[in-house]
């Protein structure tokens, strides 16, 4: 074809236009960490020390990670997922985050782990403005959009929780007499505030509350002195390996009370098997993720495709540790966070997306149950569903709780 | 042990002080993260030499630092919380509580030789963290919540940034501390405390109070650790029980041990050893991992460990006798 003069003029003005057009609408913004061809993300875990056991959170999020880039990456981006292992011990944690922000220069982190270790770098990631997203801790004061902005929680607050299960035991129980077991740390504290705030004036009814140390060996003599306060509600505050000790020793001293038992000892191979499955018939629990051991969940497409994606790129994770559920979870609610950002990287856009989650819908969650945040909430999930243990298996029943913490 | 020579003190002393202000020149080199890391290599020489005084200079063996450097940390922190003390004021309080508690802890340690000792302090450093949770004491201590702080601010508009001055502040302090402790040793009572390790029944025979050097150089040895738990609240900003678990009073042990038993230089090599080793560990065991592809899992407490060793194997006096030594053998060769 002939070019005339003319037609490469309006050829060369076109393209031009185009080319000029293409940089207006394209315009890729980004903060530290972020590159035409990579996000860099922070992360912090116990992969060593006391609190090891959580290192399969870390893990599963690698994989996590490692899988998105082998499917492409994010809007072409591939993640740089840097995770450090800081022991559980809190000025080891601000020492890895000094080096993440200012030496590796990340975007964001992301579910740091551990609430003292969360703690002893609130501040810094604030000053720093530097996102600190969906950190791995239940207590409630990640959600403080007002003096801390760039930090955001995942779960539904251990405070809230407790709140809700004080009003089932008024709503539901007869003169009740409560005896309450409680870890002794922040853990335990926030469950036990929300329990005593949900009782409001009724807190005279708790008869008798007994404590006990994550170093003890057993919790059995606090069970005995609890049956001995003629309680007939049981609230168990406690990780899995004491919860299924507490209602074990409950079930072999003859003390048939109504339990509770906290959403952290859900699981049913870690907590309600070993408590003996005749021991835990009836007890009342709170749910906001499926369990891995649960049957009734075997058939859920999103469960199948957990196990899926757990056999092709985790291999060797157990498939029954709750653990592993949430590790995912909460990623898919990073990656959607990190889609939506599109080319505009910044610090500033990061947080504005992460606060402006509508209804969304995440993997693993239970049916009914979204993230919603907004600029003024930053608790992402804040509904669960009570659910009694029937068989050998949690039976839900009631409606998906939405509850405003406090 | 070798005395460090003078000429080179002063020569790492410039350099220490000079280091922050070649910012402009190497900002890659002095960024504020180096800095702090720095700060926490001399906060841990201290704590290393607190326990050097009493396990190499007075051989009572400690597995317990933690706990003094806890209880200096606390102090600090409650006097910074409750009472708005300067946190340049918490320092000296900080020692003194430390070495009445240390002082006091001693009392009984007499009765107590090597292995027994070391099973006393090893009580205290698992039971502190738990009292510092006990509810008669959470008013003051946060409980397990514990006590969120504020960064030391620079001074009299002086043109550095909180990290620049935080050095200087660890730096200053770790040299007043070293100074003394070298003073001391160099006394009649670092004598008398150096005769009572090496022969306790002919310490005691030429007249030395056996008891009182015990008990006072457990306090004193208490007090610097307290004084490095002090500058660690004001450096993190933060103290939790967490903090000061376990393994803290054997990171200083280990410290100790490879820089080098009965030495104040070794005090600081092997203050310096544990934070890098405890940093580089897990660095070295992904790069063995995914570098040079072999498949084992490593935790970074097993090249701890390794490296822990090879070192013992290969220097069993420490860093700074295993370079002594070699320098002797390579002059005589």
């Amino acid at each position: 074809m002939k070019t005339s003069r003319r037609t490469f003029v309006a050829g060369a003005s076109a393209a031009a236009v185009l080319s000029g057009n293409r940089v207006a609408f394209a315009q890729k913004k980004y903060s530290d960490g972020a590159s035409d061809t990579e996000i860099k993300i922070g992360h912090t875990n116990p992969y060593s020390g006391p609190a090891s056991s959580y290192g399969v959170i870390g893990k599963t999020i690698q994989a996590y990670w490692k899988s998105v880039n082998e499917a492409g990456g994010i809007n072409g981006r591939k993640v740089n997922f840097i995770s450090l292992d800081d022991g559980y011990s809190p000025p080891k944690t601000v020492e890895c985050i000094r080096q993440l922000v200012e030496q590796d220069k990340v975007l964001c982190t992301f579910n740091t782990l551990g609430t003292p270790c969360n703690t002893a770098i609130h501040k810094y990631m604030n000053q720093k403005k530097v996102p600190m997203l969906f950190v791995a801790t239940g207590a409630s004061k990640w959600g403080d959009p007002k003096n801390f902005p760039w930090t955001m929680g995942f779960q539904p607050d251990y405070h809230t929780e407790g709140v809700i299960y004080a009003k089932h035991v008024l709503a539901n129980i007869k003169d009740p007499k409560i005896a309450v077991l409680m870890q002794n740390d922040d853990f335990g504290k926030d469950y036990w505030n929300g329990f005593k705030e949900g009782l409001g004036k009724d807190a005279g009814k708790v008869t008798k509350h007994v404590t006990y140390e994550t170093t003890d060996p057993t919790v059995d003599s606090q069970v005995i002195q609890l049956k001995d306060s003629g309680a007939n509600v049981f609230f168990v505050i406690a990780i899995p390996k004491f919860a299924a000790q507490a209602m074990r020793k409950a079930g072999d001293i003859g003390w048939k009370p109504a339990i509770y038992l906290n959403n952290v000892s859900s699981s049913v191979a870690s907590a309600m098997k070993p408590a003996g499955f005749e021991n835990v018939q009836g007890v009342i629990t709170a749910l906001y993720l499926m369990d891995p051991t649960d049957k009734q969940f075997d058939s859920h497409a999103d469960m199948k495709a957990w196990v899926a994606w757990m056999g092709k790129h985790n291999a060797g994770a157990s498939l029954q540790d709750a653990s592993n559920v949430f590790a995912y979870a909460v990623s898919s609610l990073m990656h959607e966070t990190l889609k939506k950002c599109g080319d505009n990287l910044t610090r500033e856009n990061l947080m504005h997306q992460a606060a402006n989650h509508h209804n969304l819908k995440l993997p693993l969650l239970l049916p009914g149950i979204t993230v919603s945040t907004s600029p003024t909430d930053f608790y992402p999930i804040q509904a669960v569903q009570l659910s009694r243990f029937k068989g050998e298996t949690w039976e839900l029943f009631g409606d998906v709780m939405h509850a405003e913490s406090s | 042990m070798p005395a460090f020579p003078k000429k080179w003190l002063w020569v790492v002393l410039v350099v220490a002080f000079a280091w922050p202000l070649l910012e402009p020149v190497f900002p890659d080199v002095v960024s504020n993260y180096r800095l702090f890391l720095v700060s926490t290599m001399i906060i841990a020489a201290i704590a290393v030499l607190g326990l050097n005084l009493l396990t190499g200079f007075n051989g009572q063996i400690s597995l317990g630092h933690g706990a003094f450097y806890a209880v200096g940390a606390y102090t600090a922190a409650i006097l910074m919380d409750k009472l708005n003390v300067p946190y340049y004021a918490t320092l000296p309080a900080a020692a003194a509580v430390c070495f009445v508690v240390g002082y006091l802890f001693g009392q009984p340690a007499l009765k107590l030789e090597g292995h027994y000792l070391a099973l006393a302090t090893f009580a205290l450093a698992l039971s502190v963290p738990q009292i510092l949770k006990y509810k008669w004491l959470e008013d003051l201590t946060g409980g397990v919540q514990g006590i969120v702080l504020s960064k030391p601010e620079v001074p009299f508009d002086l043109p550095f940034n909180e990290d620049q001055w935080l050095y200087y502040y660890c730096l200053v302090t770790m040299i007043v501390l070293f100074w003394a402790a070298n003073n001391m040793l160099n006394s009649r009572s670092g004598r008398a405390m150096m005769a009572i390790r090496d022969h306790y029944m002919a310490a005691d025979t030429m007249g030395i109070n056996t008891a009182r050097y015990k008990t006072v150089t457990f306090g004193i040895s208490a007090a610097y650790t307290g004084i490095a738990g002090a500058l660690s609240a004001s450096a993190i900003a933060f103290v939790a029980p967490d903090s000061f678990n376990f393994f803290l009073s054997i990171k200083f042990l280990i410290g100790l041990v490879v820089g080098g038993v009965g030495s104040l230089v070794g005090s600081v090599v092997g203050g310096i050893f544990y934070v890098l080793v405890d940093n580089s560990a897990q660095a070295i065991s992904t790069y063995i991992k995914n570098d040079l592809g072999l498949q084992f899992d490593l935790s970074a407490y097993t090249i701890f460990g390794i490296l822990l060793i090879l070192l013992m194997y290969l220097m069993p006096q420490g860093i700074v006798g295993g370079v002594y030594m070699l320098f002797r053998r390579l002059r005589r060769g």
